[in-house]
């Protein structure tokens, strides 16, 4: 399963691109060129000033139609994805489909003709099976972009970029950071997606702290040093990511308990003397409190949390107007 | 050839002095169209010596050629440091052109507020208007051809060149 999870999905990152380099659709961070990846990023902070406004929106997508399709439930990410979408004027359609067994293959090719025939300009979607935002970017109209909003445990390229656009706004430079990724790295499509993103921005040091148990057989090849221990790891760094422990791993005999995690693996103020003094702690949410983070140090001063969120619908604003413009 | 813009600038400060007396209110606030624009609002403020900062505007989101060319690739925040509310402002531009961007522009601000009065400040006028819009300060009045661009460059020193371009056959 492991195995299987590491190398399900990617696929050729071209399909991403137009001839001229520009973006149709955003599956995956992996492949993209680092100039990209800054361009996000840069259009991104003119969005944030976007929000100091009275009226909080821009005409720019003005007339398109952009579905949130969910085949998995999620609270802040469609709620982002639906507030930029909105802040850029387009019209938003909410469409929750619980996850079966059966909602594969040829019923998701059925959903997505069907919302086809709405005249629809943008698929934003979340599934539980790495790949499926490919397979439904493989077979949309030539001019509808698919954005992967959490595919499996393969990635959620908005997710980094949004990290990496919180850690510009408070350190700069990448190529002089010491990052470190902390939990279940096994599960995370965030996870995967961060490393990537790092990489690709030349950061000086990417590291991930967990147990064995929660990471990939050959995570090292994606480009990271590996700790088991929590203090070694986090010693000098620049930018602290948890990650979030989901409960029902410790159900698949992955980890003892909940509390003993906490005790090897959980932040606290104590642990996070380990760091940088001016180090920031980043969680994509929804924290455990008391399972991956102390709760002192997720409402503490370091904390960007509530930060990121924020950057969220600015970085969703960026990317779904580059894909938007781009499309012809 | 490259021309110089000290008496367009000169030309456009008594003009201002002279709207802002008439105004008899508060003093404006200026706000500056990227990039060209900004190089004059400053130039002016200094002038003027109305205490900083200036606003800035990108109106890249507002343009309405974004489903044909997409989104500019180097768009700048648009910094508005100070309440538009009720205030007279002072809308700066480089070169006024088909009015396209002045459009933008009016429509960006009032995202911001309901400003009392917006007087239109352009360096050059080059005619070619394809909307119902004017300046009300001018440094100056070009009558160029279709195929001519007027090109500013600055900050430091301000300037401007008038360049013949290829224009495409169809």
């Amino acid at each position: 399963m492991t195995e299987q999870h590491l190398q399900a999905g990617p696929l050729p990152s071209g399909m991403q691109l137009h001839d001229d380099g520009r973006l149709r659709h955003l599956l995956t961070i992996e492949g993209l060129p680092r100039e990209l990846l800054v361009e996000i990023m840069d259009t991104a902070e003119s969005f944030v000033s976007v929000q100091a406004k009275t009226v909080k929106k821009v005409p720019l997508l003005r007339g398109k139609t952009i579905v949130n399709l969910f085949f998995e439930p999620s609270t802040r990410t469609r709620t982002t994805f639906e507030l930029a979408a909105k802040r850029l004027s387009a019209d938003v359609l909410n469409i929750n489909i619980a996850t079966s067994a059966t909602t594969k293959g040829e019923s998701l090719l059925d959903t997505l003709r069907n919302i086809e025939a709405m005249f629809c300009d943008m698929f934003i979607v979340r599934h539980a099976d790495s790949g499926a935002a490919h397979f439904i970017a493989r077979h949309v109209a030539p001019h509808v972009s698919v954005l992967n909003a959490g595919d499996g445990s393969h990635a959620h390229p908005t997710q980094a970029m949004l990290d990496m656009f919180t850690i510009r706004r408070h350190k700069g430079d990448f190529t002089r950071l010491k990052v470190a990724i902390v939990g279940d790295v096994l599960h995370s499509r965030v996870a995967r997606s961060q490393i990537h993103a790092l990489n690709i921005l030349n950061t000086a040091e990417v590291r991930v702290i967990a147990p064995r148990t929660l990471l990939p057989a050959d995570v090292e090849k994606l480009g990271v040093h590996v700790f088991n221990d929590m203090d070694e790891g986090l010693h000098d760094v620049d930018v602290v990511i948890m990650l979030r422990l989901q409960k029902e791993r410790m159900q698949s005999a992955l980890l003892p308990s909940a509390h003993e995690y906490f005790q090897l693996y959980g932040l606290t103020n104590e642990r996070l003397k380990a760091a940088r003094e001016d180090a920031i702690v980043m969680h994509p949410g929804p924290a455990n409190r008391g399972v991956e983070i102390a709760s002192d140090v997720a409402d503490g001063s370091r904390s960007v949390i509530l930060e990121q969120v924020s950057n969220g619908i600015a970085i969703r604003m960026a990317i779904m107007s580059m894909v938007t413009g781009a499309a012809q | 050839m490259t021309e110089s813009v000290a008496e367009l600038l000169n030309s456009m400060e008594q003009q201002c002095r002279q709207v802002i007396d008439a105004q008899g209110s508060a003093e404006p606030c200026i706000i500056g169209i990227h990039t060209g624009g900004v190089w004059v609002a400053e130039a002016l403020r200094e002038r003027l010596g109305l205490p900083g900062p200036i606003g800035t505007l990108d109106i890249s989101f507002y343009r309405d050629d974004f489903s044909h060319i997409g989104l500019h690739p180097q768009v700048k925040p648009s910094e508005i440091p100070f309440d538009i509310e009720d205030r007279h402002i002072l809308l700066i531009d480089d070169v006024l052109h088909t009015g396209r961007t002045i459009r933008a522009a009016l429509n960006e601000i009032f995202d911001y507020g309901r400003p009392a009065c917006i007087t239109l400040a352009v360096l050059i006028d080059r005619g070619g208007r394809e909307l119902p819009i004017a300046a009300q300060i001018t440094g100056a009045t070009l009558d160029l051809n279709a195929d001519q661009e007027v090109q500013v460059q600055g900050p430091e020193p301000l300037s401007y060149r008038i360049v013949t371009k290829e224009l495409p056959n169809d």
